[in-house]
Parts: structure tokens; sequence; C-alpha cells
């Protein structure tokens, strides 16, 4: 294969190589130049919110554990022994001082270090002297306004140099909480039989709007009769390093702050109070904004936010080429009102999540295109063109976003793959 | 009319079959008017759904409209119908005495689509009334006993 992408600016033409969703050899490439070496999400720090918590995460294929330590620092630890590697913390999700691996008794406190072990007499007595019997820390882990991430490669540039333009639209998602956002419980683990990048493209698509979830948008017509046409406008934005957003507006109700006829007067009531405090702390334009604009978030590679009906994150990572592994947050303000709380995740399932009216129809459009990429051999590209002749004023509709993603894919896959036919 | 643990059964046999033949509408007026249908997160069977995240919460409402979508062609996931096979099994039927009739099961559904088999197991609980003479389901909990929607990925038919 020459090029991942072909880009024609002149014709006004993005192909995309459909070997990338189902080569072995590319899937490797992408495991060690991507998920090895970006920022990956792990967690939200309200999951793990008093010393002790601790919850099991599955981040770029390693099993890690998130887990807030007594000392008050937030680490995620490599879960296998420093022995001889087995998973110690088998429980999903608790609270503990110690991590107990069962197969040899090794006992660590919950930041990692080795406390205890049978048979001490058989081991030297600095024979953890240097701290490499303790369960190991992943070294880079940064947060962002509550979002964790983590990265495998010790020399990766910082999280705040590598969201970059990306944080203007994070900062408008947590601006709609004055105490911040927390994560639900009950984070939804699914899986697609899709390749993962099938995923990142969907996320930020709104041109499949309207065919794929007409469903959707005809249950929203009969429950406001003063909708005559369903309007999904807006703007594409490329945000660098990979990143990509698309903010417009819809016509679903949104928690915080527009109002929609399936919900009561109160709640119309604390909305437009709602509104009224944004434009307090933060002027007309950015309270319009954050209240009645949506955003879909792509942060490179696999890393999406979503403010649409709810709240949504979602990250991903795939086992093979044709199969990923999802895990769906919900967020919400702290100290949000319990009718107001039950309004939004009933919001979010209508559209949302693996028994939404939405989500299940994505997941298949994602699985028919894996299906009849078995005919990759004689139909070789996808074509990614929409808008190409406007990329200054990029619609929502349009295809920017996902250029943007395989822009960076390729600059960063192109020169390893480039590498390996040379020495072939 | 005296309700007996035989009508129960075989209540919820119809309920089933009428789900399994994609009968979606027939199944949605099996509901009283303010019936409804949930399936919480997996492991937390009694979680409260306004600090976690369901997979459905379905009013009754939105059941009817779950039922009507689930019918269209648009509903891609579904068109073409999925084939399944529910099968109920371990009743227990309690309460039948009294005015909300109690009956618990473990489900194991089927549901194959392209050739791809996925299964779906756990537990079902509905609280049964009578209305008009007849039987009624008044909610209907379906607790999964796995550890992931994985492979399964969704839950797009009605459990």
């Amino acid at each position: 294969m020459n090029n991942l992408i072909q880009e024609n600016m002149e014709k006004s033409e993005f192909l995309v190589h459909r070997s990338v969703f189902t080569d072995r050899e590319v899937l490797a490439q992408e495991r060690a130049e991507i998920f090895n070496k970006c920022w990956l999400f792990i967690g939200h720090e309200t999951e793990v919110p008093t010393p002790g918590d601790y919850r099991r995460k599955k981040v770029g294929g390693r099993n890690l554990l998130l887990v807030h330590s007594q000392d008050g620092e937030i680490r995620a630890l490599y879960n296998t022994c420093p022995h001889r590697g087995a998973l110690v913390c088998r429980e999903n999700e608790g609270n503990s001082r110690v991590f107990r691996c069962f197969y040899h008794a090794w006992s660590f406190k919950n930041d990692g270090e080795l406390v205890g072990m049978p048979g001490k007499d058989g081991f030297p007595e600095d024979f953890n002297a240097e701290g490499t019997k303790n369960m190991k820390a992943v070294n880079r882990m940064e947060s962002y306004r509550g979002f964790l991430f983590v990265n495998f490669d010790d020399n990766a540039i910082s999280l705040d140099e590598y969201l970059g333009n990306a944080k203007e639209y994070i900062d408008l998602v947590v601006d709609q909480s004055e105490f911040g956002m927390e994560v639900l419980g009950g984070v939804q683990e699914y899986s697609v039989r899709a390749n993962w990048k099938l995923l990142a493209e969907n996320s930020v698509d709104l041109y499949h709007g309207m065919p794929t979830h007409k469903t959707y948008f005809d249950i929203k017509q009969s429950q406001d009769p003063d909708l005559k046409r369903v309007q999904l406008e807006g703007k594409g934005v490329e945000l660098g390093n990979g990143h990509a957003v698309i903010e417009y507006v819809a016509p679903w109700g949104r928690p915080v702050a527009q109002w929609t006829p399936i919900w009561d007067e109160n709640l119309k009531r604390d909305m437009e109070n709602m509104k009224a405090r944004l434009i307090e702390r933060y002027g007309e334009q950015r309270a319009e904004r954050i209240a009645n604009y949506n955003r879909n978030i792509l942060i490179f590679p696999n890393l999406v936010i979503n403010d649409i009906m709810a709240v949504t994150a979602r990250t991903f990572y795939p086992s093979s080429p044709g199969y990923m592994e999802v895990s769906g947050y919900a967020l919400a303000p702290k100290g949000e009102d319990e009718g107001h709380r039950l309004a939004r995740n009933n919001n979010f399932l209508e559209f949302l999540g693996p028994g939404g009216f939405a989500t299940p129809d994505d997941n298949e459009a994602l699985e028919l295109c894996q299906e009849a990429y078995n005919n990759n051999q004689e139909v070789e590209w996808n074509d990614i063109s929409k808008g190409m002749g406007r990329e200054d004023g990029a619609l929502a509709t349009d295809e920017l976003q996902m250029r943007s993603f395989w822009r960076q894919y390729n600059k960063i896959l192109k020169p390893v793959l480039q590498k390996e036919v040379a020495h072939k | 009319m005296t309700v007996t643990r035989q009508d129960v059964v075989d209540f919820l046999y119809k309920e089933a079959k009428l789900l399994d033949e994609w009968k979606l509408t027939e199944w949605a007026e099996l509901f009283t008017d303010d019936g409804t249908y949930i399936v919480p997160p997996i492991g937390e069977p009694e979680a409260s759904p306004v600090n976690s995240l369901f997979y459905i919460h379905d009013s009754r409402t939105r059941l009817q409209d779950r039922a009507e979508r689930l019918l269209k062609k648009e509903a891609h996931v579904e068109y073409p119908h999925s084939t399944t096979i529910r099968n109920y099994h371990n009743i227990i039927v309690d309460k039948l005495d009294q005015e909300v009739i109690e009956a618990e099961c473990n489900f194991t559904t089927y549901r194959t689509k392209r050739e791809v088999l996925d299964s779906f197991v756990g537990r079902q609980q509905f609280e049964i009334v009578q209305q008009n003479g007849q039987l009624a389901i008044k909610s209907k909990k379906v607790i999964l006993h796995l550890d992931s929607l994985r492979p399964q990925g969704k839950i797009s038919l009605i459990l």
C-alpha cells in the first residue's frame, strides 16, 4: 500500500484506504505509534472521590487500577503482581488500603508499595530497596478539569499542550455546572463488531444524523407539535493534533438549559433560571453557547465527549481490526436537583447507549461497513470529501472533523508504514 | 376473578411469544397505563435511576415508542428483523391473593442476525395486576446476569 489517505484539493476529494479497517499490520502499528504514545482517557476524578477508592480500567490494552491512594494522589497502577504477574485486584471497584495478590499473598499499599509477603527469610533484607517489587504506576498521568488521562510514553508532551484548542470546548461542557461535573454510576461496557476508527468518525458525524436516526426524530416531532422541521445546523472545526468538534443546534431538549415540551413547567422555570445564572456568570454570548448549542468533541485518538441531549464520554479500544470494546459514561453537574437529574437521564436513554433509540443504529451502520470491507481488494477507498471546498467555514454536516482525524492518523502512521515497506 | 399460578405462567409465556413473533404493539398493550419496562446497570439491580445510568428506563409512553420504532424499516439495527427465542424458567409466583401479583423468573434470550448468535441471560421481575378481567403488566424489570454487553454490544431487541 502506498498511501493511507489521498488528499486532492483541486478535485476536492479526500480518500481513506480501507485496509486501515481490516489489516492486522496496521493495527500493530496503531498500537505502537498511537495507543502507546498518545494521551488516553482513563476516567474521571469523581469515580474515585475518597482515599482508598479504586476502579479497574482497561486502557490502551492494559489492565490498570485507577486508585485514590492514601497520600491523596490519584494513580494508575498496572494491575499485575511484580512477583509472577497475576492480576492483583479482581474486584471491579471498591475501597481498600491494601491490595493482596492471592497467588503467593504479596500485599501492597494502595500507592503500590510492597508491604508484606510470606517467607521473608528467603529474601535478602534489601530485597525491595529500589522499589522494583512495588506495583508499578503509569509514569504519566495528568488531568484536565476532572478528566484523567494516561500516557505510556514517558517523553510525551504535556496533556495541556496535547489537548490544545480542544480545551475551549471541554471548558464549555464543564462550565455548565458551578460545582464541576460528576460521573454517574453504571458505566456502560459494550462492544461493536467494527473497527475502532469507525466510531471515532461516527461520533462527530452529523451528516448521518437524519438518515440513520429518522426514527428518533420522528419521536421528537410527535412530542413537539411546534417542531415543523428538524434542524441540525452549525459548524465543524479542526482543533489540531487530530482533535475536532461540531457545534450545532438540534431539536432535542438540553438539561442545561434548553427546555422541550416533554418536560413540565417546573423544569421550564428551572431552566430559565439556569440560563439567567449562566448569563450572570459568563455573559449573553457564552451562556447561549453553553445552554443552547450542542458539541460533539473528538479527542484523538479514542475519546469522544458529547454534550448533546445529555453529556456522555465514550472511549474505545480495538482488540482486533474488526472488534472494539467501548466504555460509555454519563456526566452531570454535581449537586443537580433530583427531578432535573431524572429528566436528564431519561433524555440520555432516549437516544444514547446500547438500549437507546439511536446508538444501536449507529453500531449497526459501523458493523455493516466492517462486513462489507471484505470487498476491499476490489473496492479500495472510502470517500470523506464533503465540504472540502469550504474548510474555513465548514458546516457541522460536512466531513472536516473526520479529515482532521485522518490527517493526524496519516501523519503518525505514514512514516512508519513507509519504513516497513522499505525494509521489505 | 381468582388468579392461579398457571394463569400467571401462561401470561408470561404469552408475553415472550408476542416478542418472538415481533407483535410488538400487542406486547405494549399488555402493560397498564402506568406500566414500566426497565433494565438497570449490570451488577447493580437496585441502583437508583437518579444516580446511575440504566440501559433502559421506559415509562409507558416510552415503551410504546420503543415498540413502534422497532417495527419501522428505519430502525436499522432490527431491519430486517433479527430472529429471537425467549425462554422463561424457574418461575416463582407470589402474592396471588393480593392486588399486585409478583412473578420472577430466569430467562435466556437468543438473538441471531447476519449469522451471529448472541445470548442474553438473567432474571426478570414482573408486577402483574388484573385489569378489565385480564392480567396486565405493571412493571417488567430485566436484571442482566452478564459481566458486560460484550460481545452482544447492544440491547436493540426488547428483552
